[in-house]
């Protein structure tokens, strides 16, 4: 009797557990976007409030929440010495704030990852999405996006003395990629013979190549650049196989603050702001 | 309610990843108390240079996190020409971490068996190994049954380090199915229970060899 009982128990706990951690699951994933801004507001950092109301929510607070990238070299990496990160998706949020507070440095940015990024910016801990992502249809069923802010393509980046020089070299070889990106989808396509490995992020794809776990690394050619201007044993093969506009995310049926934004890109291509910024980090002009 | 569409279109990838996570949880568990063991017996050894060995590899081991030390399986040793897959480096990473901490637990054990019954079987004429294997561990089992367990338990939810170095497991499945469906909770719950599924059976078998074991002594 008493083994029955214990069992029985034990069989309920851990059903009621499941039971639990499903309300948990349904119930964040739907109350997410209506918070009330009051307990958002609590959380110090919190967007939005409902649909439709971030460029408010930015000018309230003052300030405008952007995720971004803290490992991908020229676009958004934390320089170790200042602690400040740094590179062109930085400088794009803050030309923003320039137009919409008058003032740079009215910024908070926060680490995304490919991972966390679409997660965080619907449960409205960020404002916007200023992270290497690419607009795919996917993604437009999550999230809108603004104008394309950079043109990028997926390459491949392979040792100096690699015998591979495109995607159609690739049969049978492994090549590393990033979880949760579009670069891994698209090779899965391009290269369908190639075995695939992912890795949380670029740092750990990139040390992942360095110590032979793959024979070619494979993402946006900007990221690639980054990673090759770190090492030079490494070369940039295979063109751009891919077509990759890079948008700034913002909470899906906010069309404000899409138009916001869109404004504010309009204003920096013709004042030439864009192009500056542009030079700054890719050395060269950006290609029309 | 949870999305259980998503357990049926990614169910091939769930069980894949989960049968990999049986397949290192299993290694790593028989290996990491073989090592365990010898580490204990060398811990409590009477020749000083096995105990020194045996204390620096406990105090290291079990001082570093378990991902530094996967890391350095995966990434690091290809400086020196090993290269280990995704599957052998968390295998050995899991091992080693896990007998540092076994191996601990089968020391208290045996050290909490009353020094008398070490001199007694000495003194009967059973040598050092001999009394040890006939009258201590025997002893010191029952004891070290319920910590073992606990770290067995840990190791079957430490293998999901596997999914940060590509090990194919329940863990890195999860991370991409829920890059691909942008559905994180319900993708990470399913995950949850594939663990249980693991780890709630090994609960009930450790305390069934408990009670098993201290009717007998």
């Amino acid at each position: 009797m008493k083994k029955w009982n214990k069992m029985l128990g034990l069989s309920l706990m851990s059903l009621s557990l499941a039971v639990v951690a499903t309300g948990c699951g349904s119930g964040s994933k739907e109350a997410a976007p209506s918070k009330p801004s009051g307990e958002q507001k609590q959380n110090g950092n919190a967007a939005t409030s409902q649909g439709g109301s971030t460029l408010k929510a930015i000018k309230d607070r003052g300030k405008i929440v952007a995720g971004v990238k803290y490992d991908t070299h020229l676009f958004g990496e934390k320089d170790t010495k200042d602690n400040q990160v740094k590179g062109f998706d930085i400088d794009m949020v803050k030309a923003i704030a320039k137009d919409i507070l008058g003032d740079e440095n009215k910024v908070e940015l926060k680490e995304v990852t490919s991972k966390t990024r679409i997660p965080m910016l619907k449960n409205g801990d960020i404002d916007m999405i200023v992270a290497t992502m690419t607009i795919t249809e996917d993604r437009k069923k999550e999230v809108d996006f603004s104008n394309v802010y950079f043109k990028a393509g997926q390459s491949l980046l392979v040792p100096n003395s690699s015998a591979v020089n495109g995607i159609a070299d690739l049969k049978g070889k492994t090549v590393i990629a990033v979880k949760g990106s579009t670069s891994t989808k698209n090779i899965r396509e391009k290269a369908p013979e190639a075995k695939v490995t992912e890795y949380e992020n670029y740092a750990e794809a990139f040390t992942a190549l360095k110590s032979g776990k793959g024979d070619a690394l494979t993402t946006d050619n900007a990221i690639l650049l980054g990673m090759k201007e770190q090492d030079s044993n490494f070369k940039l093969v295979g063109g751009l196989f891919t077509d990759e506009p890079y948008g700034i995310a913002i909470k899906k049926g906010d069309k404000e603050m899409v138009d916001a934004v869109n404004a504010t890109l309009k204003k920096m291509e013709d004042n030439g702001e864009y192009d500056k910024i542009y030079e700054k980090w890719f050395k060269e002009k950006p290609k029309k | 309610m949870l999305d259980f569409s998503i357990l049926v279109d990614h169910h091939k990838e769930f069980l894949s990843g989960f049968m990999t996570t049986i397949e290192v949880s299993v290694l790593a568990l028989i290996a990491s108390f073989i090592l365990g063991l010898i580490i204990a017996v060398m811990r409590i050894s009477p020749i000083s240079i096995l105990k020194a060995i045996a204390t620096a590899y406990v105090e290291f081991v079990r001082n570093t996190p378990l991902l530094i030390q996967v890391f350095f399986f995966y990434f690091g040793l290809p400086a020196i020409g090993i290269q280990l897959n995704p599957f052998l480096s968390g295998t050995f990473g899991l091992t080693i971490y896990t007998a540092s901490f076994i191996a601990e637990a089968i020391r208290a054990g045996i050290q909490s068996v009353p020094n008398g019954q070490m001199e007694a079987g000495r003194a009967s004429g059973l040598s050092y190994i001999q009394t040890m294997y006939y009258i201590i561990l025997p002893q010191a089992v029952k004891l070290v049954i319920p910590p073992i367990g606990n770290q067995f338990l840990n190791l079957v939810k430490n293998s999901s380090i596997l999914g940060v170095i590509s090990g194919t497991d329940l863990m890195y499945q999860g991370d991409l199915i829920s890059a691909s469906t942008f559905v994180v909770f319900d993708v990470y719950i399913f995950v949850g229970i594939f663990y249980l599924i693991l780890t709630i059976p090994l609960s009930f078998l450790v305390r069934y060899l408990e009670r098993r074991l201290a009717v007998s002594g």
